[in-house]
């Protein structure tokens, strides 16, 4: 009788993978290795509108200029430059992070939050997630020029800011 | 022991069987459930419905939006009553809409959503509901799905037949139901017969942003108005409304107005209207009533009082109105979707009785009257009647359509739908509502274009429906599908307050208009922060303006002194938040009024007059983030001579 019991259950088994077993082998194998499907190109310049490298020449001034003021409107109420608040400061955002990066996460953090393991791991350290201020394309390029000239100042004069993570590594 | 065998191989061959099952089902969708009531109600998690359903609150003065088929609640509109939830006549943007020639007047009983129309089919861009006590239409934009217009009508009392909406949405009409002096004075009661009038107001919109004003009364005999229904296609251009009490009773109206054989439905040829109206046949009266209106602009309201009406006098301008003699005190007045028929129903006949319009036409021309009323030419019954369902129930209602020829009407004494055919008369089929039905809708069902799918009765009795909640239950709602010949019911689910009436629409043609937040570039309201560095608190005298702004999560500024008791201390808040469904609230203790409920990009103010010295916490009331219980600050209240400067700050700075 015992036998005839553990065919039954193989043979429920093998019914059971045959009902849900719709996915290859190497989907499944491309699921663990990156669990939440990005490619390396994603990995590296985050999830979002823009999807390709972009190029950048030098600091465009009247761009940051403008980036300055859209950043003490929309920005500041939770970031500082050299002082961590409710965000991590911004003072050295462009040189850590790629340009295509920084323009995702402004304009697209819910995912970036949800799905790429940066920003994971951004909103495990402080815990409010970035707001989508819902900006166009063109006012996060200058709110990027802004952030590559406090960070060329912030070199320039040896600004000391706050590190991005406190709680973790 | 081989019986134990016996039943593990048959619980065996059971579980294949069940797996293989579901494993088909998961595939297609085939198969008996699919028959199921349950199944063609149910909405999956995440998914839409298919329908709103603005559904009347009735006494609470609100409007409900329900999903259908779930029949799920997913939000309640504020319009005639205040609502603490939404700050909605508390804050001072939106006590303005409440204001009334009688002063502001916290509650209203709303009555009849109705929806905009463009060439006879509903559009999707506004839904009107009548105020029935204090007599009011309100507009409700359906991209914000906010009230953002109410205007007064003046010698009105019981704003009942209305606010129906005509094939263009040119007008949408408010008869009075009870007859009053006009203009209002001292008199006797009993001098009621022949000296108390009806009014039947038009009210113009602007087709173009929906904006609402009172173009003409007409003053009609002291009779009651009871229901009203626009002419659909054919008969664009009339309007009908139900009577009853012609024997124009001032008393004891249960027996005193169900003395005759029939009352009427009044025609009211508008097109003749405008024509006297553009000829200046018309009489300017002094009146009041309010005009409030909601800008989105400036998140704000405003009330203005209006000073006068222009009235037509239908006993002296030949052509504007017809009687057509109707059986016994009728209360529903449908009209089919091809504008041929004026369906009414007798409460107190058996029968429920359809007039033709063409017959109407050929009666007029051919001058088949009846005698008259103060001026008014009273239609012969035969001459304008087409057939009747004989009959049905008792105590017929309302009717609505399918489309498809057909018709239901709801009889609240034997509690039922009944689907019959128009031209033939003929009964289809009966179904049980539980208990004691009113209204009925059908998704577009009172336009020239009805979604017959589902068909919604609302009953004014529930009793055993639901668990029992205390003497006061809610009233329910039951969801029929009306596709096949016969009616199915699927669901019952449970209203607020009395839905009246209510308006269908397809899902499709409003939620991509949905709005998502306001831009605060296009903030203009005068006490707008539109960021951090903005911040401030100003006095004038003992009035304290604190222009502040919140964020996940944080109010800025959140450290305040420098206030005294007795001073009237304003928190204009501005949520900076520029993303769908981000609210924040704030509520301050002690204050004598609701919290604010803010969306992302708008402003909302708050009064608090402070009493004690003390130092006291205001906090954001929407869960809004994971630091949401950090969303605090405080108020210093000093002693009215304390010396201590205003000040405010965020983190110290």
């Amino acid at each position: 009788m015992k036998r005839v019991v553990v065919l039954m259950m193989a043979g429920l088994f093998i019914i059971f993978l045959g009902c849900g077993g719709e996915k290859s082998a190497d989907d499944q194998a491309k699921k663990i290795a990156n669990p939440n499907g990005l490619t390396d190109f994603e990995i590296e310049n985050g999830i979002g509108p823009v999807k390709e490298k972009i190029q950048l020449g030098e600091i465009n001034v009247e761009m940051a200029k403008k980036g300055e003021e859209t950043f003490i409107g929309k920005c500041a109420p939770c970031h500082k430059l050299d002082k961590r608040l409710v965000g991590p400061a911004q003072r050295y955002t462009a040189d850590r992070r790629t340009p295509e990066y920084i323009l995702n996460m402004i304009l697209n953090p819910d995912e970036m939050t949800k799905r790429h393991p940066t920003g994971k791991k951004m909103l495990a350290e402080y815990l409010a997630p970035m707001t989508n201020m819902n900006l166009t394309l063109d006012q996060a390029k200058e709110l990027l020029e802004y952030l590559r000239l406090v960070a060329k100042e912030g070199r320039e004069k040896n600004i000391v800011a706050d590190p991005v993570y406190r709680n973790q590594k | 022991m081989r019986k134990t065998n016996k039943l593990i191989v048959v619980m065996f061959i059971m579980t294949i069987a069940f797996i293989v099952t579901s494993c088909k089902q998961s595939g297609s969708n085939s198969g008996a459930l699919n028959n199921s009531a349950a199944e063609r109600v149910f909405v999956a998690p995440g998914e839409y419905d298919e329908f709103y359903a603005f559904v009347s609150g009735g006494f609470s003065g609100q409007l409900a939006v329900h999903g259908l088929p779930s029949g799920r609640l997913f939000k309640i509109i504020p319009v005639f009553s205040v609502d603490g939830e939404k700050a909605y006549g508390f804050n001072e943007e939106t006590k303005p809409m409440l204001e009334t020639s009688y002063g502001f007047i916290p509650w209203g009983d709303a009555h009849h959503p109705d929806l905009s129309q463009t060439n006879g089919v509903i559009d999707g861009r506004w839904c009107f509901i009548n105020e029935n006590n204090t007599p009011r239409i309100a507009r409700i934009d359906l991209t914000t799905f906010e009230t953002v217009e109410i205007i007064e009508i003046p010698n009105s009392a019981g704003n009942h037949s209305s606010p129906y909406v005509t094939d263009n949405t040119e007008y949408v009409v408010a008869g009075t139901r009870f007859a009053v002096p006009v203009p209002q004075r001292d008199m006797s009661i009993d001098q009621y017969k022949g000296n108390f009038k009806g009014a039947m107001t038009f009210v113009k919109v602007d087709p173009e942003n929906g904006s609402m004003s009172l173009e003409f009364q007409i003053l009609m005999p002291g009779f009651d108005y009871d229901k009203a229904h626009p002419g659909r296609g054919k008969s664009h251009g009339w309007f009908f409304f139900t009577t009853y009490n012609v024997e124009e009773a001032n008393s004891l109206l249960e027996v005193n107005a169900s003395q005759r054989d029939k009352d009427f439905i009044a025609a009211i040829n508008w097109k003749k209207a405008e024509e006297y109206m553009k000829a200046g046949k018309f009489k300017t009266m002094p009146v009041r009533y309010a005009h409030n209106v909601y800008e989105d602009a400036t998140h704000s309201a405003t009330s203005t009082m209006k000073k006068t009406v222009r009235v037509l006098d239908p006993s002296v301008l030949p052509g504007l109105v017809y009687f057509l003699p109707t059986p016994k005190s009728p209360h529903g007045c449908d009209v089919d979707p091809t504008g041929e028929y004026i369906v009414a129903s007798g409460k107190l006949s058996a029968n429920v009785t359809a007039h033709s319009f063409t017959k109407m036409l050929k009666a007029i021309e051919d001058k088949a009257f009846d005698g008259e009323a103060y001026g008014i030419p009273i239609l012969s019954f035969e001459a304008v009647n087409a057939g009747s369902v004989v009959q049905p129930g008792l105590g017929p209602l309302h009717t609505e359509f399918d489309g498809k020829g057909y018709a239901y009407t709801t009889f609240f004494i034997s509690s039922e739908v009944v689907k019959w055919k128009l031209g033939t008369w003929e009964v289809i089929d009966r179904k049980p509502t539980y208990y004691s039905v009113g209204h009925l809708m059908i998704p577009g069902g009172n336009s020239q274009k009805p979604f017959g799918k589902y068909l919604l009765a609302m009953n004014k009795i529930t009793k055993d429906r639901y668990l029992p909640t205390g003497p006061e239950v809610c009233q329910s709602a039951q969801l029929y599908d009306i596709t096949g010949e016969k009616m199915e019911l699927l669901l019952d689910f449970p209203t607020m307050g009395e839905p009246h009436y209510a308006a269908g629409i397809p899902a499709d043609l409003i939620k991509a208009n949905s709005k998502k937040f306001f831009k605060l570039e296009e903030n203009n309201h005068p006490y707008a922060t539109k960021s951090e560095a903005a911040t401030k608190v100003v006095r004038k005298g003992r009035d304290v303006h604190i222009y502040m702004t919140m964020i996940r999560s944080h109010f800025a500024p959140d450290n305040i002194e420098g206030v005294k008791v007795g001073d009237r201390v304003y928190f204009h808040v501005t949520n900076l938040e520029q993303d769908y469904d981000v609210p924040h609230g704030i509520a301050m203790i002690g204050a004598n009024t609701s919290e604010l409920l803010i969306m992302p990009g708008q402003t909302e103010t708050l009064v608090w007059q402070p009493t004690k010295p003390g130092v006291w916490p205001f906090y954001c009331t929407d869960f809004c983030s994971a630091l949401h219980q950090e969303m605090q600050g405080y108020v210093r209240v000093s002693p009215r001579n304390s010396n201590i400067k205003l000040s405010w700050s965020l983190d110290g700075e």
